[in-house]
């Protein structure tokens, strides 16, 4: 009955705005379309100048509603040098946003029909063309030159010595893995895939699984200043690891192997207390439409101290052990260094 | 049956020396024509384009609606709405819509309105109407072949909507619907038959797209009127051309993508799969490659931005300059711009696929081809600034649509800076900056120049006025309103807020913007209602519009506005009139009005373009 009435309504409001509307053409007929014209072209003109004020004023209270509610403190060192490139776009493109949207409806205003004013037949000028192609395509080779430098120092090779971490997307949850002790990642064949006992499935036959550190909720922990590099794979359809905190993003493709690394700068706690939000958490968000879970597959992230990470690390418990509780733990020595060096070509999920 | 109301066009003949007879012959066809040739399976490029606006029409209110439930369920996910369960049914019981559902509709308004609006519904209504109308043609090269245009569109369309209807919901993978979730019925519900249905009704859809585009481009090179040189044609007709090289060119991409992906959804290839766990079990398929389906897809993709930017942009430079009483300023360079926007359009695709783990390398170069395209886009917008610059500017509704798209066409393609720097991108990528850049640019922008186009052609259209007043409260409501839904997205974006979430409460770090995406939602509830005011008062005034006395009522200079007010089939009575000038002769002829049409010969001394 309500949404019958609301129906009823909403008739009844276009039915006065057509009257409106149809008895608007009554009195331009009335008063002479010439003179009614003449009147309503100046009061647009005007009203171009009032849109053009409370766009500006809009934008300036959107600013200050916005900017409380966003985290802008980048907690990565690659989150660092995008807000300082983020910054040098948004001034550039700022100034060229303000000065175009003001001339367009100041023009507008200025420029309303006289009809004493003859307009101004101004059909070319290579000289102004020539200047408004080279200033863009000279700001624009500042752009991608100052983008370019940030995006291949952020896409360089891991530095030597960063953490491994793997993370794999799947409908709707990550799953976390870390090398163990070797320091080394083991194969995995998706063929292994068991929801029951071998969730990334890893090849047993690799000694370098049998310490590896499995987390199925996707929970990873790093440390504060310690460069990480994320090995990123997908066991069903294209996700996406969007650490919207440090600033970085990267796809989980079945098949593919991806990367990405950074030096978290900030710990968990000391974001809590910077943001004055004791719930503070980086999150990990999938940033790749890949079905009905999509809005909810979350994972946290938490940057600590290399004590800290110890302690957590001393506590869990390899993937092998944990499906295989017959079997000894049994790790080969091997230096961590040494080993970084297998892992890459170790990654490929074909490797038998 | 076709063939008695065809004016013979299509028979291979030189632009002018036919022209003669055809208008002899034309008014004695008109009588024969019965309602179905007339209305249904016409000929007439002014039918067909009308056929494509109404269609076009259907669907942006069709797609309009969808996005209102999915901002209800954004703005206010806490809440039921019984309204969600008449419409929805099942899918949203009790009057809570299904995430399943949810993606179902993101999916479908997402393509409908960038295929079926915005490409057959611009392109096609406008390249249709002004192209025979403006060089001065009787009608397309082929009008059998138009009118099978319209009809693939439409079939395309009727699938497109069946499938909302089926036990599985529609596609929902999004409307790039990358595989291997839109190539795995295992992998959502919408990967079912709805993908089947989808993927047909595009195919369709590209062949209506490139029925029409080979039409408009041979029509165009062949069969100007006699006078109407290349560098005499309105920028409409340019943009148009460059629309239909841009389609041609890169949808039949997207059509071996969708056939592709119809061989690996079943005929058990491997195009796109490799190494895929679904369903408890192993998929045998190794060795495709997920992103080779985004290369094709956006290979179209990306070109189809500017399939969608370049009538509008077209339009909007005519419209600007009739109403601003000026010629356009840098008419070659706006040639050049358009040339320029066309070529590197091809070149700018893996721009949307910074973070597939492609070589950072390649990325590299696309950004800076990606950045390369900012500079003829601002050429266009200082060109346009300095048209109305000192000219004596009608606050027609048409001119206010004008104005509108270059203000958001600014605000729209500067963010586009942002998304293109793969630096920023890394950040940004598939965040409501997203949304609220393509939004404004590619979505609201181009539809301002779309409402523009309608406002300015419809007398020509149907020989009457579209009603003033309503045509003000749309542009004011829309236009606002476009502002206050897309603004603030850009901080949510900033924030980091991903796109195609079914709802944010869970989520520390984006949950504070609850209150924001109400405020969003009503607004585009504001804004959708805006939109069947226009709706009601384009129907309405087909038939109780304000009759058109003087067939040039804008006291525009080009040809469609020589031709009598309600034309024929053929366009013109007598003779083609033969052009003199070119089309932006904005100035005083001497007479007291400060316009010269095209086909007005030149006077002693003058320069005709």
């Amino acid at each position: 009955m309500s949404g019958f009435l609301i129906l009823c309504l909403i008739g009844l409001i276009y039915v006065v705005l057509y009257q409106i509307s149809r008895s608007s053409e009554m009195v331009a007929t009335i008063q002479g379309e010439e003179v009614f014209d003449k009147k309503r072209n100046k009061i647009l003109a005007w009203s171009m100048m009032v849109v053009w004020a409370a766009l500006m004023i809009g934008f300036y209270y959107c600013h200050q509603y916005m900017m409380p509610k966003i985290n802008l403190i980048p907690a990565s060192d690659h989150g660092e040098s995008y807000e300082s490139m983020f910054l040098v776009t948004l001034i550039m493109t700022g100034i060229v946003f303000l000065i175009t949207q003001f001339l367009l409806f100041w023009f507008a205003y200025k420029y309303r029909k006289s009809d004493t004013r003859k307009t101004h037949y101004f059909a070319h000028s290579n000289k102004l063309e020539m200047i408004w192609t080279i200033v863009p395509a000279v700001a624009m080779a500042v752009l991608v030159a100052v983008g370019l430098k940030s995006w291949f120092k952020m896409t360089d090779p891991a530095p030597q010595g960063a953490m491994q971490v793997e993370v794999v997307g799947k409908q709707f949850n990550w799953i976390s893995r870390y090398p163990g002790k070797d320091g080394k990642l083991g194969s995995r064949n998706y063929k292994n895939i068991s929801d029951q006992d071998n969730l990334l499935g890893l090849n047993w036959n690799d000694k370098d699984n049998k310490d590896d550190i499995l987390i199925p909720n996707g929970e990873i922990h790093l440390v504060k200043g310690k460069p990480v590099e994320f090995i990123i794979g997908s066991r069903d359809v294209i996700h996406d690891v969007g650490l919207s905190h440090f600033r970085m993003k990267m796809d989980a493709v079945p098949g593919i192997t991806s990367r990405i690394w950074f030096t978290p700068t900030i710990t968990t706690r000391e974001m809590q207390e910077k943001t004055k939000n004791p719930n503070f958490v980086y999150e990990l968000s999938c940033d790749q439409m890949c079905g009905k879970g999509h809005y909810a597959m979350r994972a946290i992230i938490i940057v600590e101290t290399q004590a800290e990470f110890d302690a957590w690390m001393a506590k869990q418990q390899p993937y092998y052990v944990q499906t295989h509780p017959e079997a000894a733990p049994a790790v080969p020595a091997t230096t961590p260094a040494e080993a970084a060096k297998d892992t890459v070509k170790k990654l490929t999920m074909n490797n038998n | 049956m076709g063939n008695a109301a065809s004016i013979h066009t299509h028979e291979v003949h030189t632009h002018h020396d036919h022209a003669h007879d055809h208008g002899d012959h034309h008014a004695h066809h008109e009588h024969k024509q019965h309602f179905l040739t007339k209305y249904v399976f016409s000929q007439d490029h002014k039918i067909i384009s009308r056929q494509f606006l109404i269609t076009g029409i259907f669907w942006a209110l069709a797609g309009g609606l969808m996005s209102v439930f999915f901002r209800l369920q954004l703005g206010f996910p806490s809440d039921t709405f019984p309204i969600l369960e008449k419409f929805l049914g099942d899918w949203a019981r009790g009057g809570k819509m299904d995430p399943e559902i949810y993606y179902g509709l993101v999916t479908i308004h997402g393509t409908v309105l960038v295929f079926f609006v915005l490409t057959g519904g611009l392109s096609g209504t406008f390249s249709n109407f002004l192209i025979p109308l403006q060089i001065g043609a009787r009608d397309m090269a082929s009008p059998f072949l138009n009118m099978l245009s319209y009809w693939f569109f439409a079939v395309a369309g009727v699938i497109m909507f069946c499938s909302l209807y089926i036990n599985t919901g529609p596609a929902s993978g999004g409307w790039t619907t990358y595989p291997p979730l839109s190539a795995l019925k295992e992998a959502s519900m919408g990967s079912g038959l709805g993908m089947d249905l989808w993927l047909i009704s595009m195919a369709l859809f590209i062949v209506s797209s490139l029925l029409g585009g080979l039409n408009y481009i041979v029509t165009i090179l062949n069969m100007r009127t006699k006078g109407m040189s290349m560098k005499r044609l309105p920028l409409t007709i340019w943009a148009f051309l460059f629309t239909a090289v841009l389609g041609v060119l890169s949808f039949p991409v997207l059509l071996s993508a969708a056939v592709l992906l119809l061989f690996d959804r079943h005929a058990g290839t491997s195009f796109y799969i490799s190494e895929v766990f679904i369903a408890g079990k192993a998929l045998p398929n190794i060795g495709g490659s997920a992103i080779l389906y985004q290369h094709l897809f956006w290979f179209l993709g990306h070109p189809e931005v500017y399939i969608i930017m370049l009538p509008a942009m077209g339009m909007a430079s005519e419209i600007l300059s009739t109403h601003s009483r000026k010629p356009i300023f840098g008419y070659f360079a706006m040639i050049l711009s358009m040339i320029g926007i066309t070529v590197l359009a091809f070149l700018v695709w893996a721009h949307h696929m910074f973070v597939t783990g492609m070589s950072p390398f390649l990325g590299g170069i696309f950004v800076l081809l990606t950045l390369l395209i900012a500079i003829p886009s601002a050429v266009k917008v200082f060109n346009w600034l300095t048209t109305i610059w000192r000219g004596n500017i009608r606050f027609t509704v048409p001119m206010c649509f004008g104005l509108g798209f270059v203000s958001l066409f600014i605000s729209g393609g500067l963010t586009g800076l942002f998304l293109g720097n793969s630096a920023l991108d890394i950040h940004l990528h598939d965040t409501y900056f997203v949304i609220a850049h393509f939004h404004i640019v590619m979505g609201i922008s181009a539809f301002f120049g779309m409402f523009a186009g309608i406002y300015h052609w419809f007398p020509k259209m149907y020989g009457r006025f579209m009603n003033n007043t309503m045509g003000y409260i749309h542009f004011f409501i829309t236009f606002i309103g476009s502002y206050v839904i897309f603004w603030p997205m850009h901080y949510e974006g900033i924030a980091g807020m991903p796109r195609r979430y079914y709802e944010y409460g869970a989520w520390e770090s984006f949950k504070q913007f609850a209150e924001l995406n109400q405020m969003i939602s009503i607004a585009a509830i504001v804004v959708f209602f805006a939109q069947i005011l226009f709706v009601f008062n384009y129907f309405v005034s087909i038939w109780k519009g304000k009759k058109l006395t003087d067939p040039n009522p804008w006291n525009a200079n080009s040809l469609e506005w020589t031709a009598p007010i309600h034309p024929g089939h053929g366009n013109w009575d007598g003779e083609i009139p033969e052009v003199h000038r070119w089309a932006y002769d904005y100035k005083d002829d001497g007479n007291g009005n400060d316009f010269i049409p095209q086909h007005i010969p030149l006077r002693p001394g003058e320069d005709g373009h």
